[in-house]
């Protein structure tokens, strides 16, 4: 049997540099995933805090045998944005995930990953990015499983699915976070800071809906494709992304890997899983082409 | 790199809209066809095979010219659509195809090189580096920016990009990078890029609830209106939610886009072309708002003022936003 890959996603929240530095230094030391995404992929004014951090947990992390992987900003406008594209793309010797078609173009030509955030949604498209370069392609959330499985059928690349976490919906030029607390972008004061896994936005009804994370909108649920692991490496799809929450991500990996090596039931798992993500419900209705925020079998009990 | 007179691009959903717009001076109109293979995928709504030829013919005897929007994502295992559309809209005459997915570029640009490629907003490309890359390896002659960006930014992006540059100014606003939002399909199963609808109608839902009225898009509530006030269409980013215990309009009012005043800027920002929003609109309102455009375009063209467009009563909400053109906006 081919092996499967758990891998730990870029943290997509604000995290404080110390916090992300020790869950670095623990996934680097405890988590069974295979390859760690570093790098700040959702708001560019947050990319200066953990920065000087990154040469020493990227050390550690490959010191423990993780590949390593460095993420680049999904939405590029600036000038400064661009820069910050450009020396990460410049990097000698490491692995570039592209989140914008600006890091494809620098990529073009070298072995390189693709992220979540540049739309693959066909072979035709697969076919391109793979004659360019790309070796490595998380897909983006919204591919149901017959997508999935056209994509993985012809292939050459990796292919990667994001089964957990809350699933990355919009991009947008505007803070949703700085305008929650009335403020402008500019002035923002780094509020995204205060929702370590987004903040909760409701219906008028109170229900809940979203999540908001700066720049970006994420699902209020959590991504969760633990019972649809089998039907993933039956169609050829060996690479399962996490991605970072404020909860104990090296208990998540574990579960994931139980239920990869069998020893755990998709069912045990959701219980467990459900445990450590404080009630926040699941879903993975994008799996099967119906309503991203619907929960369908192993985890359907635990859906909005 | 100042432009010397702006190319209005104008909508049409239908053919007696295509024909509306070209009467009222559009120099250019953009159609799609009656399928999944574009972004206004509206029951009702769009051009076949036959109708876009009579489409094509009435413009180029008018002077205008066509471009056909195929700017969504084709569905893996399924190409054949997406590949027709290209070589019939080819066929027909069109100008140009407006395209967002890469392996469609590559289609296109393989199988039917001489048709001009442009690249839809729906591609997001909001910087340099990615236009010059659809640039070099598609051969795109222009791109459709992305409603994210200042007239400042607009400006320095043309310094460094040669291809045009189309930017919309009036109409329904994404308020989110396009071709990048899964939130309709969050809600509701169906998005732009899969589907070519965004909050689809076949989703909503209002709900009389005696002293106020609820719109709905799928199971989630967008909105919630007294009797005093119009129940607007719930489209999911126009919504009103709740964030730290208070209701907003958090992501965007229910407004649309008018930036008008801009064009003598946009003209200097070394714009090409001014795109209206609309294919799923009327004739009459077509009409009214090319009309407008025509006469704002040509005043600018002359170094004169932008004068009051008129169209305050068919605007979306009755309100209106310059957009991301303006910094404050974010």
């Amino acid at each position: 049997m081919t092996t499967t890959h758990l891998n730990m996603g870029p943290c997509l929240f604000n995290w404080a540099p110390e916090k992300l530095k020790d869950f670095y230094f623990r996934v680097a030391d405890e988590a069974p995933v295979d390859t760690v995404f570093l790098g700040e992929v959702v708001c560019s004014k947050r990319q200066p805090f953990f920065a000087p951090e990154i040469p020493e947990v990227a050390e550690r992390l490959m010191n423990a045998g993780k590949r390593v992987i460095f993420s680049t900003l999904a939405l590029v406008m600036t000038k400064r944005e661009m820069a910050l594209v450009r020396e990460m793309c410049e990097m000698e010797g490491m692995m570039i995930e592209a989140n914008d078609l600006s890091a494809c173009a620098q990529l073009s030509g070298t072995d390189h990953a693709l992220g979540p955030f540049i739309n693959i949604y066909n072979e035709g498209t697969l076919k391109v990015m793979e004659q360019q370069g790309a070796k490595h392609i998380s897909l983006p959330g919204e591919l149901s499983r017959h997508s999935l499985s056209a994509l993985a059928k012809v292939a050459t690349a990796d292919l990667e699915v994001q089964i957990f976490g809350r699933l990355p919906l919009a991009l947008s030029a505007r803070c949703y976070h700085a305008r929650s607390h009335g403020l402008a972008k500019d002035s923002c004061q780094y509020v995204c800071d205060k929702d370590p896994d987004g903040m909760d936005l409701d219906t008028l009804d109170g229900d809940p809906f979203l999540a908001v994370n700066g720049i970006q909108t994420m699902s209020y649920t959590c991504a969760n494709l633990v019972g649809e692991l089998d039907d993933l490496q039956n169609m050829g799809i060996n690479h399962f992304r996490l991605s970072p929450h404020d909860t104990d991500m090296v208990e998540v990996a574990k579960i994931y890997r139980d239920v990869l090596d069998n020893k755990l039931e998709p069912i045990e798992a959701t219980e467990k899983l459900d445990g450590l993500m404080d009630g926040i419900p699941f879903a993975n209705g994008f799996y099967y082409a119906t309503e991203g925020a619907k929960a369908k079998g192993a985890i359907a009990d635990f859906g909005l | 790199m100042k432009t010397e007179k702006l190319e209005l691009v104008c909508p049409a959903g239908t053919p007696a809209a295509l024909r509306a717009a070209v009467d009222a001076g559009a120099d250019t109109v953009y159609c799609g066809f009656r399928d999944a293979t574009n972004a206004r995928n509206f029951p009702g709504l769009n051009f076949s095979r036959e109708e876009l030829g009579e489409g094509i013919e009435y413009a180029r005897s008018h002077g205008s010219k066509v471009l056909v929007a195929l700017n969504t994502y084709p569905e893996a295992g399924n190409p054949d659509p997406w590949h027709k559309a290209v070589e019939d809209a080819a066929d027909l005459g069109a100008h140009a195809l407006i395209m967002a997915d890469l392996g469609l570029l590559a289609y296109a640009a393989e199988k039917r090189p001489d048709t001009r490629r442009h690249l839809s907003v729906q591609a997001s490309a909001s910087n340099p580096d990615a236009i010059n890359y659809y640039k070099n390896t598609f051969d795109v002659k222009r791109v459709v920016l992305p409603r994210v960006l200042t007239v400042p930014e607009i400006a320095a992006l043309n310094r460094e990009i040669d291809v045009e540059t189309e930017v919309f100014v009036f109409g329904g606003l994404c308020v989110m990078a396009e071709g990048r939002c899964s939130l309709s399909s969050y809600a509701t199963g169906q998005s732009p890029n899969m589907n070519g609808v965004c909050s689809p109608a076949s989703h909503v839902r209002y709900e009389d609830k005696g002293n106020k009225m609820v719109s709905k898009l799928g199971d989630f509530t967008i909105n919630s209106f007294k009797e005093s006030e119009a129940a607007g269409y719930p489209t999911l980013c126009k919504g009103r939610f709740v964030t730290q215990d208070k209701a907003s309009y958090l992501f965007e009012d229910p407004t649309s886009l008018n930036a008008a005043q801009y064009l003598p800027e946009l003209m200097e920002a070394g714009v090409t072309a001014l795109k209206i929003e609309g294919r799923q609109r009327g004739k009459a309102y077509i009409a009214q708002v090319v009309a407008a455009f025509r006469k704002a375009a040509d005043a600018a063209a002359n170094g004169e003022a932008v004068p009051p467009l008129g169209l305050e009563r068919i605007t979306e909400g009755q309100r209106e936003t310059t957009g991301a053109y303006n910094k404050r906006w974010q």
